[in-house]
């Protein structure tokens, strides 16, 4: 009579239809590589961008409720169905950029597709985690196939080194992370989120303590994934080695996904706590602006550079997260979005410059590209701008209110530190304008890409980096009702 | 029986912890780092059974095996990396890495 004292949790599978969807995405693209041949698979792609929109639908068609699944371990609301959609935007754009990026590189594999898909599951598992334990799958599922995802041109010296550190650092994080999250195990006797949010309002001195611990070690471990000074050492050469779309995917996806986490963790359970994480964030936003832009000043390589600019990018969200409350949580997912549209559509243009065998990638070789391909100057111009923040792009709108929340706060030095910082940031954005439009020179490309999807990317990109700018309070209303369904 | 504190344990998880993160930091040879790394992440599924056994609670040693398993997926798609960094470059030190500036 064993069986009757298993009580099998309660699971809701609506609630996680969209993530159930993906894997099924995942796999059903793992499967149907078996019977796809030809040099680079653009079939699966295609099969990938139909999941993508499945699980976008059954998110927005969830839109209006609360559910949790797995005995509270996940909870899809708003702001998990928020980021959902987001990694759906991101991986579909990664996709369609990849359709065309594969053909100038040596990947042969059907398994670059599925492991983009998966690695989209694990940043949605990550948003929607109510509990640690799932916070932690969801990392690993997200890093472990973009550590293979990293390294996946296997002919490509610099691949291999790429995917080598992230490896490395990527793991040792994990450690950090998990460390923490024995020690608030250890304070609360559980991991879901609700009992931790409980146990740190009623906190004794001697629990106050090692919850500190906790978070400070869970600190470390975020940093790494959202790559925050100092523990950015990794980003600039695992973004410059791996392959360009993956590069984008990282950049945009695993970064969003490591902010929903931390953010959901320490904006919401471990709210009652923030006047002893602030601190530690003001001075880690401070350094990850500053470094990042400082840095990305002296860079000769794009994709280095725009590594440099997602150190800074995450520091301004930092910065958002320090202001804390309705405010900052809705601008930090507000710029979140901007920044993914932006940023991928940057590396988009990386990819639309490069060719097989030639992937001009230095600045150099942008010089005089503004002329010889008018759309792709157009774009990049678009881009660039947003990502310096100057009107009237989405780029800036987020900006504006991750800076004004800081404001509202009372955080008055960070937020000079942080305007200061966006000034020196236009000085490299232009200046990759300046060599575009203003250089002569520069390399020849010899026949455009054949394909549209590239195209169609940056038509998608550019749209909505100048929507976000134009109409904002749609959007950030959805922002705002998205973080308030944490409370 | 005198029932040990939970504070050793905590003590002896942190030292083991320590010790892992400093062989990541010193040792260059990549399969060191790595062993180093799978050394941390065993002294952090110490620190939970301790906890689990503490507090009577399952969920501590429910995260060891997920943590465990986790880690066994981590090491294949590691070592696979490591494998393919071998072929190219025929050297498993990491100060050679130097293609991309580290």
């Amino acid at each position: 009579m064993l069986y009757r004292m298993i009580n099998p949790p309660e699971i809701s599978w609506i609630a996680i239809l969209p993530v159930l969807l993906l894997s099924a995405t995942a796999m059903l693209t793992m499967v149907a590589d078996l019977w796809t041949d030809g040099p680079d698979r653009e079939g699966l792609g295609w099969i990938g961008l139909v999941g993508l929109m499945a699980t976008a639908i059954a998110a927005v068609a969830l839109w209006n409720t609360k559910l949790t699944s797995f005995a509270g371990a996940v909870v899809v609301d708003r702001y998990g169905l928020f980021f959902t959609l987001l990694f759906c935007v991101a991986a579909g754009l990664t996709l369609l950029m990849s359709m065309s990026y594969l053909e100038q590189t040596d990947i042969r594999t059907g398994d670059y597709y599925s492991l983009i898909l998966f690695s989209t599951v694990g940043m949605v598992v990550m948003a929607t985690a109510a509990d640690l334990i799932v916070v932690f799958l969801g990392l690993e599922v997200m890093s472990i196939a973009a550590y293979a995802l990293a390294g996946i041109w296997r002919s490509q010296v610099r691949s291999n080194e790429a995917a080598l550190k992230y490896f490395l650092l990527g793991a040792f994080a994990t450690g950090f992370l998990l460390f923490g999250i024995a020690l608030l195990y250890g304070v609360a006797g559980t991991t879901t989120l609700t009992g931790i949010a409980q146990t740190a309002s009623g906190a004794t001195a001697e629990q106050r303590t090692l919850l500190i611990a906790g978070m400070a070690l869970m600190i470390v471990g975020f940093g790494f994934k959202v790559a925050a000074v100092p523990f950015h050492a990794w980003a600039p050469d695992v973004y410059e080695g791996a392959p360009t779309s993956v590069t984008a995917l990282m950049a945009v996806g695993v970064k969003s996904a490591a902010f929903a986490a931390f953010a959901r963790i320490f904006m919401h359970t471990l709210a009652v706590m923030s006047p002893d994480w602030s601190a530690v964030l003001w001075v880690l936003a401070v350094l990850t602006m500053t470094v990042g832009n400082v840095t990305a000043l002296l860079q000769r390589n794009i994709k280095r550079m725009l590594a440099y600019s997602s150190i800074a990018h995450a520091g301004y969200l930092l910065v958002g997260m320090v202001a804390g409350g309705e405010l900052g949580g809705s601008a930090i997912l507000f710029y979140l979005l901007a920044y993914t549209l932006m940023t991928l559509g940057a590396f988009s243009v990386v990819i639309a410059l490069g060719r097989r065998g030639q992937p001009n990638e230095n600045l150099e070789d942008y010089a005089g590209a503004g002329f010889r391909s008018p759309f792709l100057g157009m774009a990049m111009s678009i881009f660039m701008l947003s990502l310096a923040g100057i009107p009237p792009f989405g780029g800036f709108v987020g900006k504006f209110y991750i800076f004004s929340a800081a404001v509202k706060s009372g955080y008055i030095g960070l937020t000079v530190i942080g305007v200061m910082n966006s000034l020196i940031s236009v000085y490299y954005y232009v200046g990759v304008l300046v060599r575009m439009y203003m250089t002569d020179g520069g390399v020849e490309i010899t026949q455009p890409s054949s394909r549209p999807y590239l195209f169609a990317t940056l038509v998608v990109a550019v749209a909505g980096t100048i929507a976000l700018g134009l109409f904002p309070s749609t959007l950030f209303e959805v922002a705002r009702q998205s973080f308030l369904a944490l409370g | 029986m005198t029932a040990v504190p939970i504070g050793w344990f905590l003590i002896l998880g942190s030292l083991l912890f320590s010790i892992g993160a400093l062989g990541v930091l010193i040792r260059r040879n990549v399969i060191i780092i790595f062993m180093s790394i799978e050394l941390m992440l065993n002294a952090v599924n110490f620190v939970f059974v301790a906890f689990a056994r503490q507090l009577h609670s399952l969920d501590g040693q429910v995260m060891v095996f997920f943590v465990m398993t986790v880690a066994a997926a981590e090491a294949a798609v590691g070592l696979a990396i490591i494998i393919s960094v071998f072929r190219n470059r025929e050297t498993v030190n990491a100060d050679e890495f130097n293609l991309l500036r580290w």
